[in-house]
């Protein structure tokens, strides 16, 4: 039932692959591929927005329930 | 504060015209009956601790979730949240573009219908739990399971009564809480059990590095002989009260099954907290396991796989109490041999209170003790 995995190309300079192929010696890290994937993975995580602000009314109603219940002077 | 997983906190609790509209066609709608812990994913998916999930999985992201540990647009995601209906029900509903989940008789939940579809048992027994020896709760959960699964988009109408609501905060709520403390990092902690010094250890040394604690208790199903749900709330409410510096500790509950999914459920539970706004999330010795399916850290091995995940686990060895140190220690900082150690077993400090006794103070604060000698009935 497994779908096949999506994958895509991409170019770098052949000296540059080798030297990951280096580094990732003795790593968990089976391929270059696999590198290349944790580290853009980080990297498109680490440059994500803030998270969204909630709209005033939604503020002040949730506060107000906070208050209610005690968690919130 | 972390945005939420995948981007979006989602929403999906319906309300004003939107709500009587969907109430106005409830009555023409094929039923689903859910099962409590069916139940518990619903509202979790609505309230937004499911985010970036907007209803049950189809095929393709079910499949992906699987094989990869992730949803097909490559969002770190390990537990399937499916609904299984069996052959009849997927024969009666196969016309319907909607469906209505209900719990008790009680109508929950509209289900925008995407998909129904065959899955193998033994692939999703295999690839979650790492066995597919029955004797597993997750495993024999999951040969017991109805045919065929149903993806698609929910909306909650109604939301089932819960015992403890002034413990019951949303997503949305615990962020805005948490922004109105002023509390930029937060650590969440996920507890099923009564607190012993052990786990206050763990809480205190992860709130020495953030600004505050997020205690988050799982309720929901137990298994005999667990403490029950009303216990283990009194009982931290009485060691928050007593040894907890105010403004520090926020606690709410969190409505779910444990599926006992050891590493892949640590990630889920880390994903989770996220949603609830916490920076940072404590993983102990063997979390989510049973019996010896996982190695102990394996849960903790398993965040290696998720540089995107945008929460920071802290881990943690297991800890006891050392009469040579004379305090709580682990294997990593006392140098002292097995025989000093007075260990915080579940199973011995359970059978203590079932013989009518108190654990010593080296074990429980007295407070939390005496909370739970209190109770008429501390066990399910």
């Amino acid at each position: 039932m497994s779908e096949k995995k999506k994958f895509t190309t991409v170019s770098i300079p052949t000296p540059l692959f080798k030297k990951v192929e280096e580094r990732i010696k003795d790593t968990g890290f089976t391929s270059v591929s696999s590198y290349v994937t944790y580290v853009l993975r980080e990297i498109v995580s680490e440059e994500e927005e803030e998270a969204e602000a909630f709209s005033k009314e939604d503020e002040e109603r949730v506060k107000e329930r906070l208050r209610a219940l005690g968690y919130l002077d | 504060m972390p945005k939420p997983h995948g981007g979006k906190l989602i929403d999906g609790i319906l309300k004003d015209k939107e709500r009587d509209k969907t109430l106005n066609k409830v009555v023409s709608l094929p039923k689903i009956p859910l099962n409590r812990e069916q139940l518990s994913d619903a509202e979790n998916i609505a309230k937004g601790i499911y985010s970036p999930l907007e209803g049950f999985l189809c095929s393709n992201d079910y499949q992906n979730v699987l094989h990869e540990k992730r949803l097909k647009d490559d969002t770190p995601w390990t537990i399937p949240i499916i609904l299984d209906i069996s052959k009849e029900k997927a024969d009666e509903i196969s016309n319907n573009d909607e469906a209505i989940l209900t719990f008790n008789d009680k109508n929950i939940a509209i289900i925008h219908i995407e998909e129904i579809y065959q899955f193998d048992k033994e692939e999703l027994a295999e690839n979650i739990y790492q066995t597919l020896d029955d004797k597993h709760p997750g495993v024999s959960k999951v040969f017991n399971m109805k045919d065929h699964l149903i993806g698609g988009k929910i909306g909650l109408f109604n939301e089932y009564e819960n015992p403890f609501p002034q413990y019951n905060l949303k997503p949305m709520e615990t962020r805005i809480l948490f922004k109105e403390k002023g509390w930029r990092t937060v650590v969440g902690f996920q507890t099923r059990n009564t607190p012993h010094l052990g786990h206050e250890y763990i809480q205190k040394a992860a709130l020495t590095f953030t600004d505050g604690l997020f205690i988050n208790p799982v309720i929901g199903k137990k298994k005999k002989g667990d403490f029950r749900d009303d216990v283990i709330l009194k009982a931290y409410e009485a060691l928050i009260k007593n040894y907890y510096p105010k403004d520090t500790v926020v606690m709410s509950i969190f409505n779910t099954e444990m599926r006992y999914a050891g590493p892949r459920e640590a990630i889920h539970h880390a994903i989770c907290r996220k949603n609830f706004g916490c920076t940072h999330f404590i993983v102990g010795r063997d979390h989510a396991g049973v019996g010896n399916y996982y190695s102990p850290y394996a849960a903790q091995e398993i965040f290696e796989e998720f540089p995107d995940l945008g929460i920071t686990p802290f881990f943690f060895k297991s800890f006891f109490y050392c009469k040579k140190c004379g305090g709580i220690a682990n294997e990593k900082i006392c140098p002292h041999s097995k025989e000093n150690y007075i260990s915080f077993s579940g199973t011995k400090i359970r059978e203590i209170f079932k013989n009518g006794k108190i654990p010593s103070k080296e074990i429980m604060r007295p407070e939390v003790a005496k909370v739970i000698a209190e109770s008429k009935n501390p066990f399910v």
